[in-house]
């Protein structure tokens, strides 16, 4: 009941008309702050085409009434960061940035980088793939982070998160959100459907941004290693889930990862996410089509599949990522892993927690989209 | 008394490396090498035996030798030189093996058993788990080829180990073998000017070093060394991990995608002409890779190799020569460029 107060849904063709329109209008304007980031190399390339399409709805996050005049400037601020401050510090910058990129390229073609056994390529995340994500986290869905201390400096955690949005970016942008935030700068290393790892190209870059298929064995083998691990255990039921049920969190799978956690002895950080579950709102669902491609869902938007690619682009919502209080598990006896009664109380008071968190964070939300 | 060793496989460039090396060993009185066919390269004084371990000769060539130590290396993908044909490389792995153990079964000597495996018993799946143990059931049994032999293999291996309590058994499941001079179907693969690859996919590969190879049969033929245990079944594999694409690269090779389907007609094609083994389960490995834990070959069988995956790589490709795109070429054209930038920003 309660979120059906607060996600008005009649308001949102209105938010979404007033976005675009003011979004196109300032289309002259948004490049050019963001222009010197661009050159950075030969990696930096694809950069400004993979932002050509959000770039009129990243402008409508600057859009946001009051927050209107305030988007702009920090963009520059963050441009500058590369070079320090002055004229001739941003020509310094410039060099040491192309002599960066080179490097890189040349580690990257001759191949003398290096992937753990997971096929985790730590170059090419930080260098390439979050830098191209970031841009979504900090412009388009103006991720606003709370509580990222909850997670441990050092050794293992478990991250478990709620699931939504049709299609996994919520995943993609705790990773992000993680990593740019936390003190220690952690990398999240996310558990993914087996579905990842069939299709091509995205089984590939799945690997490469340190996923790995969620299995007690890969999870249980991360955590000793003292990673961060993040899990959504809602699974396919959580992230095909019809608009209508939005922020009603579905069974968590078997509890297979408190089971997980409580081997390694790693702390579970619940996390609730708020704004992933409108960037695609499934009004539907065709089963027929899921069938006939072999895939658990196949959704229905306004958008998708009438709008062809155009349905892809995601709807703008504003994102709260909001990390609990860690559970504990380290004081369990070993034994506790095999109590299938402990399982459930451990599982249910996650779910719980998350669940009230994500109330609590829709009563406080404004929009779904500022 | 010293110790009577056989080996199986000796035609073979592993097999016949490892007898010249076991005969080194102080307390090996003998080595006698089989294979149906001789071999080409010299066995450094071991006695040849001409026997085909498909046929129940090689049961009184174990009981006449007084063998005590059986080292199986008859278990192969490919077959030996381009003569052969899979049928019969597939009865020398199934049927060779059950000869063979049914052999080992009978002669009372034999106190050891080692047998050289294969990391494709796990298959290779998209719903696999990243890293295999030794204990992680494989998720889709593999459904032909070397994969299958290899998994009969070991059935009959274990039951053999049920049926002879007394003899030590040791399963070393090797990950691809590469060097100077191994002949497996993946060192074939990496000797193509361009390297067909599986679109979409990235696959995880590693490599055990041939000396590697040598050392952990060596280890596991022998008696173990103080607090380590040599019988059960262990994964042989270097440290660290090459994907493919990088392994392309640090090899000079261009690679050539193809979609899944269309790799698998490729792939019969070639395999047609004759000009390299491209079965199934090798575009299997290529398309979703394999990795295997291998802690238990540290701690318990008590072997740390010398070469990781990536310098059994850069040993093979050194043995290789340059492919068409040297990774030390483009280093330097990018360094050229490198150099030439930062005047050319200055001017402008």
């Amino acid at each position: 009941m309660a979120d059906a107060k607060v996600i008005p849904f009649g308001d949102e063709p209105r938010a979404k008309r007033r976005t675009k329109r003011t979004g196109r209008a300032r289309t002259g304007r948004v490049p050019a702050p963001l222009a010197p980031v661009a050159p950075g190399g030969g990696e930096r390339a694809p950069q400004p085409r993979r932002e050509g399409p959000q770039r009129p709805a990243a402008a409508a996050g600057g859009a946001a009434g009051a927050r209107d005049g305030a988007v702009p400037p920090a963009a520059a601020a963050e441009a500058a960061t590369g070079g320090p401050g002055a004229a001739e510090g941003q020509e310094g910058g410039w060099e040491r940035k192309l002599a960066h990129g080179l490097s890189f390229l040349r580690r990257r073609i001759t191949g003398e980088y290096e992937v753990d056994d997971f096929g985790y390529d730590r170059e090419l995340t930080d260098q390439v793939v979050m830098s191209l994500l970031r841009p979504f986290k900090e412009k388009y869905f103006r991720v606003e982070v709370k509580g990222v201390e909850n997670i441990p400096e050092d050794g293992a955690a478990l991250i478990v998160a709620n699931h939504s949005g049709t299609l996994p970016v919520d995943g993609l942008m705790l990773q992000v959100a993680v990593h740019d935030h936390h003190p220690a700068g952690r990398h999240v290393r996310m558990l993914a459907a087996d579905l990842v790892f069939m299709l091509p190209l995205v089984n590939e870059l799945s690997r490469k941004l340190g996923h790995t298929l969620a299995c007690a064995e890969d999870a249980q083998k991360l955590l000793e290693r003292g990673e961060v691990v993040g899990v959504m255990p809602e699974g396919f039921k959580g992230i095909g889930k019809p608009f209508s049920e939005r922020y009603k969190l579905q069974r968590f799978g078997r509890g297979g990862f408190v089971q997980t956690a409580l081997r390694a002895g790693a702390p579970i950080v619940p996390c609730s996410i708020v704004g992933a579950e409108e960037i695609y709102p499934m009004i539907g669902n065709s089963r027929t089509v899921a069938r006939l491609l072999g895939i658990p869902y196949f959704p229905l938007t306004p958008s998708f599949p009438w709008l062809g690619p155009l349905g892809l682009v995601p709807l703008p919502t504003k994102w709260t990522i909001q990390f609990g209080e860690p559970i504990p598990t380290d004081d369990y006896p070993p034994e506790a892993a095999d109590d299938p009664m402990l399982m459930f109380n451990l599982t249910d008071q996650v779910r719980e927690t998350i669940q009230h968190t994500l109330y609590k964070l829709l009563v406080q939300r404004r929009s779904v989209f500022f | 008394m010293g110790k009577v060793v056989l080996v199986t496989g000796v035609a073979r460039q592993l097999g016949g490396r490892f007898v010249r090396r076991i005969l080194r060993e102080p307390d090996v009185d003998r080595v006698i090498g089989v294979d149906a066919v001789p071999p080409e390269h010299h066995l450094g004084g071991a006695e040849f035996i001409r026997a085909d371990i498909r046929h129940p000769t090689i049961g009184r060539v174990l009981a006449e030798q007084g063998v005590d130590t059986v080292v199986h290396m008859d278990v192969n993908g490919t077959p030996l030189g381009r003569s052969g044909s899979r049928t019969t490389v597939k009865e020398t792995n199934v049927i060779g093996t059950m000869q063979l153990l049914g052999a080992c079964q009978k002669t009372p000597s034999v106190r050891r058993l080692v047998v050289k495996s294969s990391t494709n018993v796990y298959g290779s799946a998209p719903r696999d788990p990243a890293v295999f143990t030794e204990t992680t059931p494989p998720k889709s049994l593999p459904g032909g080829g070397f994969a299958k032999d290899v998994v009969e293999v070991e059935g009959y291996v274990r039951g053999f180990a049920r049926r002879r309590p007394d003899v030590a058994v040791c399963v070393l499941r090797f990950a691809n073998v590469l060097g100077p001079c191994v002949d497996s179907p993946l060192a074939e693969y990496f000797a193509l000017p361009v390297l067909p690859t599986v679109l979409g996919f990235d696959p995880r590969l590693q490599f055990v070093h041939e000396d590697d190879a040598i050392e952990v049969l060596r280890i596991a033929a022998g008696e173990p060394a103080r607090g380590t245990l040599n019988s059960g079944t262990f994964n042989v594999a270097g440290d660290g991990v090459l994907l493919l694409s990088q392994a392309a690269r640090r090899l000079g090779r261009p690679t050539l995608p193809f979609f899944l389907p269309s790799v698998t007609w490729a792939g019969s094609a070639l395999r047609a002409l004759g000009v390299l083994d491209f079965s199934p389960e090798q575009i299997r490995l290529l398309t979703h890779g394999r990795v295997v834990d291998t802690a238990q070959m540290r701690e318990t069988l008590g072997f740390h190799p010398r070469y990781t995956t990536p310098e059994a790589f850069a040993d093979y490709a050194r043995s290789r020569g340059p492919g068409l795109l040297p990774p030390e070429t483009l280093a330097r054209t990018v360094d050229r460029i490198a150099a030439l930038m930062p005047a050319g920003r200055g001017q402008n």
